[in-house]
């Protein structure tokens, strides 16, 4: 087991050193001096100079890269000069709302999506099944920002039940922070919904064919035991997989989510550092975006064991 | 999705005859009679219809302005002052901006570079993904380091990309529809490559070989065409979410230049005043919404009929 996950580490390895690569090189494939580029419009020449300096831009660019990755490995993902702080403290800040927002995503999503694909795998063909994959078509293709301004409109603003926009602070007690939150987290969470709803059905569906669970009724278990305990059981691998992909479809729609919400998390601070061309800050969230990616899916790939047991290492 | 249980009671029902006859029908018939295919394609035509007689639709040149005609509600009439400065009345059907643009002829102009954005981005993800995906399904040396590549460029989440290098490039079409397509490659080349690793193995191509064929004449002549079916599905999904990612990044502000009507574009100069004036964000947001709808709808369809075996996996 522990030579596995020692194993399952070492080959995240190269990809993290692909991604480090490819978002140093979406740098430098830009036309200009990236010196100029990093520094932002606000920097005077001595700075740029200085940058220049600091990254080694007059060497080779392998030795460019080395430079970089030696810095990021210490921690040091550079300066924003547009927000005029360490990018790592920038992050640090925005840290909070964009973690919070996830969580109570993930938990929405996974809470609501499981039980009905299961309905719907138990009831396969009948109006519950057809109104969820109706529902799940529907939930892939409108568009996070739209469905916004929907909930915005109805639930803020004829009904008044919750803030239209803005973040509460944990600090400032359990009950605002949650009341600013709600309703970002239930826009994030429908294009989860639609996606794990769609494999918790087919995966339950498949389960429900095999064998033992015609013994598991004949020998007389109630239905809801047959459902929980031996077909989702069974189906769970696939759910645990899909929601593992779905991060990368939950960072996106962050981005857009905090933007709409008025949110100050790190999708929002992604927007922000884009306009301002601020391209360390940018640097610095796509990395820890996709190095959070990559590490959701390795702990999901060990959780099979936790969900199948056959499954060793 | 699986309907595959109703479809065998269907065909069970049948008699033998014309069961047989169904057996006969050819894709394109199976693609035709099915009707998520019907629905999807009779919209998306409406949509092309709609793109290609913009200026006949009542519409007036999206990029006008008129002062006394700001923040109508929609259905009111008003005037607007056409390029030759002539002052023409005009009914605002979906109500105007906050510079008295009309937000009708916006929304139905935005139809054309949504339409273009999502067609190109496919089409360009998939010529990349094809020339990548065979290459590595067929030479095997470079197998190794560009699925490597793939999954690192995999591992950063697609909009992000597309994001940062807009950020890089300065938006224009050309440059939009190029950072929607980079992140799909990696799917389409994974596709290809599954696909070409499966029939490399079959008997006709074993036989070219032997017979000395070179290998892109194998690559282009015998693989490829097999792998049609599933790469026209895969373009579909990846159209509607070129359609659905450039409208995202209009909306962040990253995307287009405002002064080019697209539906993130209205929709970002409307959210400003979105309570008072919802409609200038609904009508291009259901615009938005049916299109990607429609274009979901026809790739269900089309992957039910053309390739039943992915309609097994999902």
């Amino acid at each position: 087991m522990y030579a596995f996950i020692a194993r399952r580490l070492l080959a995240t390895l190269p990809v993290l050193l692909i991604v480090a690569v490819l978002v140093f090189l979406m740098l430098r494939l830009t036309p200009g001096d990236p010196a100029a580029i990093l520094a932002g419009d606000a920097a005077n020449p001595e700075q740029i100079a200085q940058i220049r300096e600091s990254l080694g831009l007059n060497e080779s660019i392998v030795a460019q890269f080395g430079i970089w990755a030696g810095h990021l490995l210490t921690g040091d993902l550079g300066e924003s000069f547009y927000f005029k702080m360490k990018v790592v403290e920038l992050i640090g800040q925005r840290l909070e709302p964009t973690l919070a927002l996830a969580t109570l995503t993930i938990l929405i999503a996974v809470l609501v999506a499981v039980p009905l694909g299961v309905i719907a795998a138990w009831r396969f063909g009948g109006w519950f099944d057809r109104c969820l994959m109706g529902f799940s078509v529907l939930g892939f293709s409108i568009p996070v920002f739209v469905l916004a301004y929907v909930l915005i409109w109805l639930v803020s603003l004829k009904l008044g039940w919750l803030p239209v926009q803005g973040y509460q602070r944990l600090e400032g007690g359990f009950w605002p922070f949650l009341r600013h939150l709600i309703l970002p987290a239930i826009t994030l969470s429908v294009i989860y919904i639609a996606l794990i709803a769609r494999v918790t059905r087919a995966s339950v569906l498949e389960a429900l064919g095999e064998d033992y669970i015609r013994t598991a009724r004949a020998k007389g278990l109630p239905e809801w035991k047959v459902l929980v305990k031996h077909a989702l059981a069974n189906a769970a691998v696939p759910v645990a997989t899909v929601i593992g992909i779905g991060i990368a479809l939950l960072i996106g729609g962050v981005v857009v989510t905090e933007s709409v919400y008025a949110i100050p998390g790190l999708g929002r601070l992604t927007v922000d550092a884009v306009l301002a061309r601020d391209f360390p800050t940018i640097q610095g969230v796509i990395l820890l975006f996709s190095f959070v990616y990559v590490f959701v899916n390795l702990l999901v790939d060990l959780s099979y064991v936790f969900f199948d047991p056959r499954i060793r290492y | 999705m699986a309907e595959q249980t109703p479809d065998a009671k269907q065909f069970a029902a049948l008699s033998t005859e014309s069961a047989a006859v169904v057996r006969r029908q050819s894709a394109w018939q199976r693609v035709r009679a099915n009707w998520s295919v019907r629905i999807g394609g009779t919209a998306m035509l409406l949509l092309l219809a709609i793109a290609v007689l913009a200026p006949v639709l009542g519409t007036v040149d999206p990029t006008l302005f008129d002062a006394a005609s700001r923040d109508l509600l929609p259905g009111k009439q008003g005037e607007i002052v056409d390029l030759d400065g002539e002052t023409l009345r005009h009914t605002f059907i979906m109500g105007s901006d906050s510079f008295g643009r009309d937000i009708y002829s916006r929304v139905i102009y935005g139809t054309r570079v949504s339409l273009i954005v999502g067609i190109a981005s496919a089409l360009l993800a998939l010529s990349f993904g094809i020339c990548l995906g065979l290459s590595s399904g067929y030479l095997r040396w470079l197998d190794g380091p560009l699925m490597r590549v793939m999954d690192g460029l995999m591992s950063i989440p697609g909009i992000l990309i597309a994001i940062a290098l807009l950020a890089a490039w300065r938006a224009s079409l050309l440059t939009v529809i190029v950072a929607i397509a980079i992140p799909e490659i990696p799917r389409v080349t994974r596709l290809v490559r599954s696909l070409v690793l499966t029939i490399r193995e079959e008997p006709y191509v074993e036989a070219a070989v032997s017979l000395g064929t070179p290998a892109w004449k194998i690559m282009f002549g015998h693989i490829l065409p097999n792998t049609a079916a599933p790469l026209v599905v895969q373009a579909t999904y990846i159209c509607a979410a070129g359609i659905l990612v450039e409208a995202i990044l209009s909306f962040l502000g990253v995307g287009l230049p405002p002064d080019i009507p697209t539906w993130g574009n209205i929709m970002a100069e409307g959210r400003v005043q979105f309570n008072e004036y919802p409609h200038n964000v609904f009508f291009p947001g259901i615009f938005l919404a049916v299109t990607v709808l429609a274009v979901n709808i026809l790739g269900d369809g089309l992957r039910d009929t053309l390739d039943p075996k992915m309609a097994k996996r999902v």
